[in-house]
């Protein structure tokens, strides 16, 4: 398959990258990792005049920690992220999810920064980013900040404007007695999930839920966070009881369609089911009895 | 339509083209250059039959514009036997039988050699999760597996 023709640019600055989407408007599209943006220009279902790689935009690829957060480069590959020790030691939920994303030599090439921004709720870090607090900085224009929770509009609409670049993804570093999981169903590697619950979650002394989390993937047409059941947890010890009924409250706020991955009943059974068990997860990493 | 001059090094030969832009990493190898051991399976990013490194890194070349390698490194499955030897992998597969009907072949070598060129003792899981992004409808995996762990043998 061959996509539609357009006009391929390679800005060597954010600066240039930034003037070609000005210059051309609705017409340009940013291209990261190409991951899914590829697939759809090949299959017809987007067509663009102009692409603007920035792939060899330098300074966007790097996963740092600075004064309690974690920044990472929207150019970061998932294979980088996948690899970072940081990551496997401090970020469990993103841990957990990297080696589901696609296949390994898709990992190669996808970004972070594309998985965020591309605004498809099978996307799996939407739901994680979430669930962790992050923030996104926009470049274009004047360099503004939108939290996760306020980015997804609808289906592939985001708060970034055409003009604008994501560049970086802030995460709040967890404080002790934190955990978070991700748990992910798929039919089989590559495909998009049936259903994901994203979870993140801090104890008290006592041993309750101080705070917490929960967003799921593929349940509507953004990212969706079950915000009534994360409230529910506050205050109340994680045992099966309690994890059973904010997976319950979970599972009504998603609204998943039905497709060749299943029913909407089924979807929806699973959103209960893979919530229960990533705030079992989560509260175990936390450190709960 | 825009045409882009582009340098690439394909197999430690530098090569030249005048591509469009939307121009397929896979179909200059094949068609641009008349390389064709890298295959075009499902077109759509799935199977991995069209797996090359780019700059090391293994990737689908159905799934990167060739303009995208300007300047790079590009290793097709021509490129890995040298001087009239092959490369373990490709050992391996024709002794412990990785292959059967051979159309997902080349991409399978280009994973596995990266795989080893990173992880010299790779365990049976391992070898499994790095090739999960190439698919093989005959062979059930088994002498795939057998064929790599071979070649990790060789190379230490």
């Amino acid at each position: 398959m061959i996509p539609a023709a357009f006009d391929y640019h390679r800005p060597a600055t954010l600066d240039e990258a930034l003037k070609l989407l000005k210059k051309h408007g609705d017409e340009a599209k940013v291209l990261s990792g190409g991951m899914s943006l590829l697939p759809m220009l090949k299959l017809r279902l987007a067509s663009f005049g102009h692409l603007v790689d920035i792939n060899r935009v330098p300074g966007l690829d790097y996963i740092k920690e600075e004064k309690g957060t974690l920044k990472i480069g929207a150019m970061t590959r998932q294979a980088a992220l996948e690899r970072s020790e940081v990551i496997k030691s401090k970020y469990p939920i993103l841990a957990d999810a990297t080696p589901l994303i696609a296949d390994p030599l898709v990992r190669n090439r996808g970004t972070v920064g594309g998985n965020v921004a591309n605004g498809d709720p099978g996307n799996d870090q939407p739901a994680i980013m979430i669930a962790l607090g992050a923030t996104y900085v926009l470049q274009g224009g004047k360099e503004r900040t939108v939290a996760a929770d306020q980015f997804y509009k609808g289906l592939y609409d985001t708060a970034l404007a055409r003009s604008e670049i994501l560049t970086e993804i802030r995460i709040p570093a967890p404080p002790p007695k934190s955990g978070g999981a991700y748990v992910k169903l798929k039919r089989k590697t590559g495909d998009f999930a049936v259903a994901a619950a994203a979870v993140q979650l801090t104890l008290g002394k006592n041993g309750a839920v101080e705070s917490c989390r929960i967003a799921l993937t593929n349940a509507g047409l953004t990212p969706v966070e079950a915000a009534d059941a994360a409230k529910y947890l506050v205050g109340k010890t994680p045992d099966d009881k309690t994890i059973a009924e904010a997976a319950r409250m979970a599972a009504v706020k998603s609204q998943p369609s039905a497709d060749r991955r299943g029913s909407v009943e089924y979807k929806k059974e699973m959103a209960r089911v893979l919530t229960a068990r990533a705030l079992k997860k989560a509260a175990q990493r936390a450190g709960a009895n | 339509m825009a045409m882009h001059k582009i340098k690439v090094t394909v197999n430690g030969a530098a090569r030249e083209a005048e591509v469009e832009s939307r121009l397929l990493l896979v179909h200059l190898l094949r068609e641009t250059f008349g390389m064709t051991g890298t295959h075009v399976g499902c077109d759509t990013s799935h199977c991995g039959a069209c797996t090359v490194h780019l700059d090391g890194n293994p990737v689908k070349s159905c799934t990167v514009l060739a303009v995208q390698a300007d300047g790079a490194q590009v290793t097709t499955v021509e490129g890995l036997e040298q001087g009239g030897k092959l490369h373990p992998v490709q050992e391996g597969f024709t002794e412990k039988h990785g292959l059967q009907c051979g159309f997902c072949t080349p991409g399978m070598l280009m994973t596995t050699s990266a795989l080893l060129a990173r992880n010299k003792n790779p365990s049976e899981q391992e070898i499994r999760e790095a090739i999960a992004g190439n698919l093989c409808r005959c062979t059930g995996y088994v002498n795939i597996v057998k064929a790599v762990q071979y070649a990790a043998e060789k190379m230490r």
